[in-house]
This record gives C-alpha cells, structure tokens and sequence, in this order.
C-alpha cells in the first residue's frame, strides 16, 4: 500500500479570468466556481473572498477548514463520497495544494462556527492564520432547514477544494513525500522487534450536527471498524461537524491526520504502525459501551501492544475516551489520550468531565477558556455579529473599539485533540 | 537597599527547643540562623533587618493573638518583603509560615515566601495563595535550599516573571496556562507511548483529578405533597435571552418565571446553548426542560406541585469549578423557596 503525496507550495492565491496554477500562484475564476457551486439548488448566492498571512484579516463564522487535494493517479477520486464515487482510496499520488485552504463561511449553521484571525494574537493559536485562504461565502435558499444547510455547506467546501487542487493536474509538485504500509500480517513478520502500535480515532457522532463522515457514510451506528492511513490522507473521513470550533476535527485535521503522518514517519524505524481504528463518539451510553468494548477487541485481534486515542469534542466524548482507555490497559495495551481540556478563564478547575486512573499518559493541547482580546481588524469576512453566539463569545463580546474578546474555544482548532497544533497546558 | 523581615521558630530561632516551644512572639534585629546564611546568598541585594520568633506551641494555640502581635511588628518594621521558615515538614512550624505570609501578602501587598515539604500541612493548605519553596524532609536539606529560596528572594523583590514550578522550585499553585511547544501534541504522544512501552520514565501532561462522587439523595417518600423544581443545563432561557447567559462557559445561571405557563412555546423560549443542534429545542423548548410533563403530573397528582421558577445555565466547555458554584447557589436558593427535589436536565 502505497502514496504519494505530490505537495504544491502556494505563495498566493489571486482572482482571475481563467482557473490556473502557476508558480505558486493559484488563479480561481469566481465566475467558473461559482457555477459548479451553484448546481447545489440549496444554494441562492455565493461570492468569494482571500485572506493572506499577516493580513489585518478576521473571518467568522467559520464552518469548516480544508486542504485542496486532487488525485493524479490511483484509484477513486479525493473526497470519496462526495467529490469522488465510494471507490477506495489512498493509493497512486495525490495533488497536496500546502499552506493553503478553504475556509467555509457564510450564514450561521449553528452556534458552533469559529474565527480566524490572519495576524495579531489571535494568529498564534492555529496554523491557518499561515496559510493562503479562500473563503466561499454560501448564502443558502430561504427557509433552507439547518440541516440541510449543514450538509449543503460541507458538500461546497468539499467541492472548491477539489477545484482548486485540480489546476495542478499533471503537473510536478515542489516536493513529494511517499508513504508505505505492508498488510499487517507482513508487517508482524518483517518487523517482529519493533512494539505493535495502534491508533484509535475517535470519530463525533452524536447527531444533532455533531457528525463525521466516511466515504460518505454518516458513521453514527456503525460498528469500530479499521481504515487504511493512507485512505485518511484522501479524504476518506470529512468532517460534518459543528462542535465548539476549537476543537473540532475539521476536514483538514483529518486530511494532515498527524498522528497517522507521525506513525507512518517512524513505521518501521522504532515503533510498527498496524493500523487505525474509528471508534464512534455517540451521545448515548450503550453506544459508547458498545463501540469501547468493540474497539478493544479489535485492537486485541489486530495484536496491539500500545495505542493512541484522540478525541473530539469535550465534555460528553471524554466518557468514551475513558472508556477506551481502560478497557484497552485492561488488556494489558499501554494507552495514550489526546485531549484538551476547560479549566476555566483562571485555569484553576478540573478541566475534563470524566477521568479514570488509568489514563496515566495523557497529551493536553491546552485549555480551552483561555481568555483572549483580539485587536480590531481592518477588514471582516462573513459577518462579526456572529462572535456573540459562537462558542466561546458572549453578547458583549464586541467592543466598541472593534476588538473582539473570547475563549479560545472560538479560534478554530485552537486546541485540536489531534494534536495538530503546538500548544499544551502546564501547571503552574 | 531592600528590607526583608524573616519569620522563625524558636528552634531556628536560637531560643531553645521544644521545651521552649510556649514562647510568645518576640522581635530582634537582624538575621538569625538559616537567616544568616540566607543573608550570606543574598549578599548587597537586601538585608534581613529583622527577625520575628515565636513558639510552635504558642502559635498554634494562640493563632489570634499572635497574628495580632506580629503583624504590628511587621507594620513597624515596613519592610519590602517577609520570609518565613524553611519548615521542612514540621507540621505546626510549617503552618505558622504559611499562615504569617498569606497574612503578610494579604495586608500589606508585599512579597512573600517560605519553604515546606510538600505534605506538610502549611504547604497543603497555602500553596495555592502563596509561593512556596519545595525542600527535602528535613534540615538535613537545608543547604540545598537556601540557595533556590535566595534565588526567587531576588526575582520577587525585582518583579521578575517568574517561571514554571520545576524551573524555579516552588509548589505548584493549581493554575494551568497554555504554553506553546515545539513538538505538536501528535509528535508528543508518540514520544510518550514509546517511553511507556518500554517502561522508561514519562510525564503525563494532564494528571487525572480526583472528582467528588456525590452519593444520590435518599428518595423523596412522598411526592404528592412535593415541591419539585426544575434545573437544566440545556440553555432554555426566556425568548431575548434577558441575562444574557453564554452559549459557553456561562458565567452565571438564571432563574425565570413559569408561573400559569402549561407548555413551552419558541415563541416565548429559546436556547442559548451553542454545545448542540438548536433545531429541535427551537422547535418545542419542553424537549430540553419537561415543562408539560411536569404539569401533567402535576395535574394528576403524582407530584405537590412545580415549583414556580426554573433554574437554566449552559453547560459547554464549562469549568467544573463553575458549575459547582451555581449548583450550590441554586440548591441554597431551592431550600429557602421549600423545594424538596429537583429535576436536573442537560440537552
């Protein structure tokens, strides 16, 4: 099992008459992505916009974040499900369009839409504010329902990113970076030495616009099942969710999974990366027993010796977090969670809604309350009323003077459970 | 240059041991004991101009009087900073430091600072409020100490940022703060699984706290002669949202009127909570807070009656330390309305 990722630093993005790549600059046509993006009827209006690093720049509210990629070759297309047909993916090599996104916005979904800031304070707390930024700006039909809104917004992200990554078709990227994987059984005899890890992505399900999608399957109700790395680096898991923004898994962190790209990186050197497992994060507590127990049985059959767990979301999802942990060091697998955690703007309380005393390793990509003043900006892209309402804004959280003041909670993946970012929390 | 007043025992203070433990507090200038090598460290940087001594024993059984003794020593002397011990793990010594320093920082707003072994209950109870060097057992550690207490003497008297506890040797005070790394948190983790499954040594980022495991109240015997209130999490507030209540981390609760109200209506309520899909509580608010159902039993009998105000919060990426607050505010203010039990709703 085998890809390349055929990686396209871009330096900008501009507006043009025709959709182009050159020279690290990425041309859209409005006119031409506009009308691929208005073949959705859900969708009445929609406008463009960039944003650049360093930019005097805030957009809110944001749904979703993700990276442009096309495949040039292997079977099935980017975003199975959605973009490409429910092929399998994750092999032959792949357009990566690199420091740069989509960035969702427009109307309000619901409550749990983010900010980025360009530059300013509030750039330090996600990578995003590094990258070059296209911002679809999708105004739906009236009347559209939430939750068709929700689907109809996903669906567009999904497409411009594909459309973007498509002008670099057969063309030689600035870097490649293969990856590789044997089937596990040839795994276990070619590196007999080397610790059996394991990854459990804990995938939000709990309805009510807190979903994850793979190939295109909501996977609330599923069973745990074992997914190919290399299928995540194309899209195989997109993100439907409207989680507090930071820390949400957005499509990107699923796309950049980086404790897939870590494990592959080192498989085979000093550990033997055997495989992921989605474990869904239900809101009901037979489901979280359910997917628990089934994970660990898998994690055993697979032959895992250590294994990392991350989580999405708080609060709810850390009961299956838990509950992964301990049944899998019941079986004697060494675990590791990724977390975060909200021990208020003080930094003095509890910061998690579950624990168990197992969970002896633990990772904290920091503490969502943190408090933050967010200067004003010159320019707006969306709408700034919607800071009031997002998770980690309030109703006074517009000054007069054009700042913005929130939790970081607000600042999209902030503190991804993934660990994308590089933040943590000490004592002190 | 800068005044410091040192607090000791009367070991350490040269008057005696624990058969002099009873004496009250009395002053004499300039440093003693650990005082003196303290003042060697510290060198042109300050001077211990004064030194306070009191019993163990007087101490602990005279708190008040001796706080009030040596604090108007401490306003006469008018110094720049008070130290106290070090109290290894001696337990009435190490809470005499701590109580004379919280005290000292308390009232006069300057800096303070002791050294306790960490079980002692001095540092149990002060270490959240004041800094404390950490030291070994006992004095056998002393000489490992002094220089780390002589170096954070200097960055408090100089206003320097101070550091994280394993740099600069103090207990932790029980604040978390985000802090940029070079390695992400994914690189972390793979570090920290490879450590743990090879046996080495790793620091976990996140130590599990211990929670509080609240024991379910006996049940109500008779509920038809019952109050019942209701609670929710859920974030079902008053069409307007009138206290503006958070959609996250709420920094408060409300209590709202529902007096001949038989059913909640979105004309009249809605949810501020931004954790979940609003759509369906939108649509019908008794979804999140059982308002009819209540009536109904209400109606039938089954239940007293409803109590006439409901009690709504948000709970998303709410501290736990928060939530304790108003649950307690919120039971307080049920038992003075003669509320015998509560339903507790989240969303």
């Amino acid at each position: 099992m085998k890809l390349t990722l055929n990686k396209f630093h871009v330096k900008d993005i501009q507006f043009g008459e025709i959709s182009r790549y050159e020279k690290g600059v990425l041309y859209i046509s409005k006119k031409d992505l506009a009308e691929y993006l208005l073949e959705d009827k859900n969708i009445s209006s929609v406008d463009f916009d960039i944003a650049r690093p360093g930019e005097s720049v805030r957009i809110v509210p944001i749904k979703d974040v993700i990276q442009p990629r096309y495949k040039q070759s292997g079977s099935g297309q980017i975003f199975p499900g959605y973009v490409g047909s429910v092929e399998t993916v994750g092999n032959g090599v792949t357009n990566v369009l690199e420091d740069c996104a989509v960035v969702t916005s427009g109307k309000i979904v619901a409550f749990q839409e983010g900010i980025i800031d360009m530059s300013g304070p509030g750039a330090e707390f996600n990578s995003f504010s590094r990258m070059n930024l296209l911002i679809p700006l999708i105004q739906p039909v009236e009347n559209l329902d939430k939750h068709s809104h929700e689907a109809t917004v996903r669906i567009a992200g999904l497409k411009t990113a594909a459309y973007m990554a498509k002008t670099t078709l057969d063309m030689e990227g600035d870097e490649q970076e293969t990856f590789e994987h044997e089937s596990i059984l040839e795994m276990g005899k070619k590196y007999p030495d080397l610790p059996k890890v394991v990854y459990v992505d804990m995938v939000q399900c709990q309805g009510l616009m807190h979903d994850t999608y793979v190939y295109g399957l909501n996977v609330k109700g599923i069973l745990s099942t074992l997914i190919d790395p290399l299928e995540v680096f194309d899209g195989a898991i997109i993100s439907g969710n409207c989680a507090a923004p930071g820390h949400k898994n957005a499509t990107i962190h699923h796309e950049n999974n980086p404790i897939i790209i870590d494990l592959l990186r080192r498989h085979g050197k000093d550990l033997c990366f055997a495989g992921v497992l989605l474990s869904n994060e239900s809101a009901m507590l037979n489901e979280k027993k359910r997917a628990s127990f089934y994970t660990s049985n898998l994690s055993q059959l697979i032959g895992a010796e250590g294994m990392i767990i991350s989580e999405e979301g708080g609060g709810n999802p850390e009961t299956d977090l838990m509950m992964n942990c301990r049944l899998h060091e019941q079986k004697g697998i060494k675990t590791v969670l990724v977390t975060d955690e909200y021990c208020g703007r003080d930094g003095t309380s509890q910061g998690l809604a579950d624990v168990t005393p197992e969970a002896d390793a633990v990772v904290t990509n920091g503490n969502g309350n943190q408090f933050v003043v967010l200067p004003k900006m010159d320019r707006v892209i969306g709408d700034i009323e919607a800071a009031k309402i997002i998770t980690g804004g309030n109703a006074n959280s517009i000054g007069e003077d054009g700042t913005v003041s929130v939790e970081i909670a607000a600042i999209m993946g902030s503190c991804c459970e993934m660990g994308y970012e590089h933040m943590m929390t000490k004592l002190r | 240059m800068k005044k410091i007043v040192h607090y000791l025992n009367q070991f350490y203070g040269q008057i005696g041991g624990e058969e002099f433990a009873g004496q009250t507090p009395i002053l004499k200038e300039g440093p003693i004991g650990p005082g003196a090598a303290i003042q060697g460290l510290l060198g042109e940087e300050a001077e211990i101009t004064a030194t306070i001594i009191c019993g163990d024993n007087y101490f602990a059984d005279n708190q008040k009087e001796a706080m009030a003794v040596i604090m108007k020593m401490v306003e006469e002397q008018a110094p720049d900073m008070v130290i106290a011990g070090p109290g290894f793990n001696a337990g009435r010594y190490g809470l005499a430091c701590g109580t004379v320093c919280d005290a000292v920082k308390k009232q006069f707003g300057i800096p303070v600072l002791t050294a306790l072994y960490p079980e002692n209950p001095g540092a149990e109870m002060f270490q959240h409020d004041i800094y404390i060097i950490e030291t070994p057992i006992n004095a056998a550690g002393m000489r490992k100490v002094l220089p780390v207490m002589t170096k954070f003497i200097g960055r408090l008297l100089n206003g320097e940022e101070i550091g994280f506890p394993e740099e600069e040797g103090y207990l932790p005070q029980g604040i978390r703060v985000n802090v940029h790394t070079v390695e992400n948190g994914a690189e972390r983790g793979v570090n920290m699984l490879m450590k743990k499954m090879k046996g080495e040594p790793y620091t976990t980022e996140l130590p599990m706290p211990v929670f509080d495991r609240v024991p379910p109240a006996p049940a109500v015997k008779d509920l038809k002669n019952a109050t019942i209130a209701l609670v929710t999490s859920g974030g079902i507030v008053p069409k307007g949202n009138p206290d503006h209540i958070e959609s996250a981390n709420a920094s408060k609760f409300g209590i709202y009127e529902i007096t001949g109200i038989d059913n909640l209506t979105g004309d009249l309520f809605m949810t501020v909570h931004g954790g979940y899909d609003p759509v369906y509580a939108t649509e019908d608010p008794d979804r999140v807070l059982p308002l009819d159902a209540l009536r109904q039993l209400e109606r039938e009998g089954a239940i007293g009656k409803l109590y006439n105000k409901y009690y709504a919060t948000v709970g998303n990426t709410t501290a736990v330390k928060n939530a304790k607050k108003y649950a307690e505010a919120i039971a307080q203010d049920m038992l003075q309305h003669g509320v015998q039990a509560a339903i507790l709703t989240s969303n």
